[in-house]
């Protein structure tokens, strides 16, 4: 059939490009100075595309408003570092509580985080595993939330992502969580950057890792929207009661598509755990998740391609781009307004036009491989 | 092949079907004629189960369908054409008739043929969203995407709602080809004129009551009924 084969070149397109992107990483990774602001962003910008296109998943292709999204972040952080400290650091990470109620981890479990073995197997498991926890709170929350529409959903969810932050900060917890405290010696992106005897870094992969589990992970969403579950997500999205009359079962779709979103979300959790190099509940605010959602919009509710694209592009305007304009000089301007929080000022301008022009968002509900062949489409109609 | 007893449904607070019985045999096409809020569509969604009966059995074929989730339903093989038509329309034309086609794991190729053969416009506007569609394109796509289903019941509400004259012809055309291929055709309908020439067996609902019923010819020569609905 013509959309079978027109997927299947999407598909090969996109592989082709993700090889493209990963090698060019690698490179500039072991070319560029790896102080150069590229790798913040390139590293923040895995971690948020993901969960951008985690939320795109139950947002845009399944019409559920949800807001939980940094809830479900932190569920997957937390799950990460609590299994990751190593065990020669609980004491000093707890220290508050005399040692952590969690007496193994994962890495040391394979090795300890210093061998290959070690560290692959260790933090890969702590991350599914935080996909796992963030995405089994979703069935549970989803019960009773998910019989809600559109501005109650989002409430709801967004009142449960406020009640996890509180429950994780609680003293009582101390032992598991740290308490108030961030939760630190984890592993991070760095620790995959191969080393000699010595210590000093030979082959740097640090970028490499978060993009490489981020395009696995969008892969196997954009697998998941052109399955026939993608189709019955986007018929309820569209008109549920025909969804509904074409024997969709409403509630059991709902909840896959909101409990696979919140998987994803769950890793891009843990990914942003290794990012900040710790795991505290303060950092994962509603303020993140209207980041998240603003980048959605942006991009293009509907698009996946979009969401990725205009998460690179706001963490690169909002970490590295506009940075001059905090620091005093913006493009060789030299000016005494470019001093700090100038920069959010722009950023937001620049945001507010950008909505503007693009209505629908940088890519509408349309994918790039869409873009690339749209003369082809029209003759395809023709046959 | 459908029978229904005593079926009473209540929205709300009020009796919208008041205990009718009635049966649906094989490879006939049966019309439900009525006023507005007679009571019609409530019966066609209580089949299909979109809305749940307070008192009555619903038997396909001899097996109890009454109160089953809508999936069971249609994998049961009965689909509803809902009324007002409900394409998906930012889905193209092969989206929706695959939608159609869910709840079944086996090949569908077949079928999308079948359904393009008896609607060639579908096919000259697969890949169109279906929301660019004219009314009647769009109460084909509606059609087709529920024969997608390999129904043997297809129930219709009002699939002349809202269309020109010349295309509610096509429309009926379409609903006696598609009978004659085998499909059972359970249609209610306000336009009775064009309902009743088709119908094989035909019954007059008032205010959640059956209260006429015989082959659509019969009806057709009922002073009572060309007084109310044939004017």
């Amino acid at each position: 059939m013509i959309q079978e084969k027109r997927s299947k070149r999407g598909a090969l397109l996109g592989l082709a490009a993700s090889i493209l992107v990963l090698v060019l990483v690698i490179v500039l990774e072991n070319t560029l100075a790896p102080t150069s602001q590229l790798f913040v962003v390139l590293k923040k910008g895995a971690v948020y595309s993901l969960v951008a296109v985690s939320m795109n998943l139950v947002n845009g292709f399944t019409g559920l408003f949800s807001l939980g999204q940094a809830g479900f972040m932190l569920l997957g952080a937390y799950t990460y570092a609590i299994l990751t400290v190593p065990v020669s650091a609980k004491d000093t990470v707890y220290y508050l509580f005399g040692g952590s109620a969690v007496k193994f981890s994962l890495p040391d479990l394979f090795g300890g985080v210093d061998t290959p073995t070690g560290l692959i197997l260790g933090v890969l498991l702590a991350i599914i595993l935080g996909g796992c926890v963030a995405a089994f709170f979703a069935w549970l929350i989803g019960l009773p939330v998910l019989r809600l529409k559109s501005d109650y959903l989002a409430i709801a969810t967004l009142g449960f992502a406020e009640i996890i932050r509180a429950i994780f900060q609680w003293q009582a917890l101390g032992p598991i969580t740290n308490g108030a405290n961030m939760i630190t010696q984890i592993p991070t992106f760095n620790n995959f950057n191969i080393t000699d005897e010595s210590g000093k870094v030979v082959f740097r992969l640090s970028a490499f890792f978060p993009m490489l589990i981020m395009i696995i992970c969008v892969a196997l969403i954009v697998m998941l929207i052109n399955s026939s579950y993608g189709r019955a997500f986007k018929a309820i999205r569209e008109d549920e009661i025909a969804a509904e009359a074409m024997g969709i079962n409403l509630a059991k779709h709902k909840m896959l598509s909101f409990v696979i979103s919140s998987f994803f979300s769950g890793v891009g959790g843990a990914l942003f755990a290794m990012f900040a190099n710790n795991a505290q509940a303060k950092v994962y605010t509603s303020t993140m998740t209207y980041e998240i959602l603003l980048i959605v919009v942006i991009g293009g509710i509907g698009s996946i391609s979009g969401s990725v694209l205009s998460t690179f592009l706001y963490v690169a305007c909002s970490e590295w781009w506009l940075r001059g304009l905090d620091m005093g000089s913006f493009l060789g301007i030299k000016l005494g307004l470019f001093r700090n929080g100038f920069r959010m000022v722009v950023f937001s301008v620049v945001i507010m036009i950008v909505v503007l022009f693009f209505r629908q968002g940088i890519m509408g509900n349309k994918e790039i491989t869409d873009l690339l062949k749209p003369r082809k489409k029209t003759k395809e109609v023709a046959k | 092949m459908l029978k229904i007893d005593e079926l009473k449904v209540s929205y709300g607070g009020i009796e919208a079907v008041k205990g009718i019985s009635l049966e649906v045999p094989e490879r006939k096409i049966v019309t439900l004629i009525g006023a507005n809020g007679a009571g019609k569509s409530t019966t066609l969604r209580t089949i299909a189960g979109l809305a749940k009966p307070a008192h009555g059995r619903i038997h396909l074929q001899g097996e109890d369908i009454t109160g089953l989730s809508p999936d069971r339903i249609v994998s049961k093989g009965i689909t509803l054409v809902p009324e007002g038509r409900h394409v998906f329309p930012d889905l193209t034309v092969v989206e929706n008739l695959k939608i159609g086609a869910y709840l079944r794991r086996d090949n569908i190729n077949d079928d999308l043929n079948w359904v393009y053969e008896l609607f060639p416009r579908l096919k000259e506007r697969s890949w169109q969203a279906a929301g660019t569609l004219s009314g009647g394109e769009q109460q084909m796509l509606a059609v087709g995407r529920a024969l997608m289903s390999r129904p043997k019941i297809i129930m219709m509400d009002e699939p002349s709602l809202g269309l020109a004259p010349i295309v509610v012809k096509g429309i009926f055309d379409i609903i006696k080809e598609i009978n004659h291929q085998g499909v059972t055709v359970l249609l209610i309908e306000q336009n009775a004129n064009m309902a009743l020439r088709i119908a094989d067996v035909a019954y007059v609902l008032e205010t959640g009551k059956l209260t006429l019923s015989g082959s659509g010819r019969e009806l057709l020569n009922n002073e009572q009924v060309k007084k109310a609905y044939l004017g």
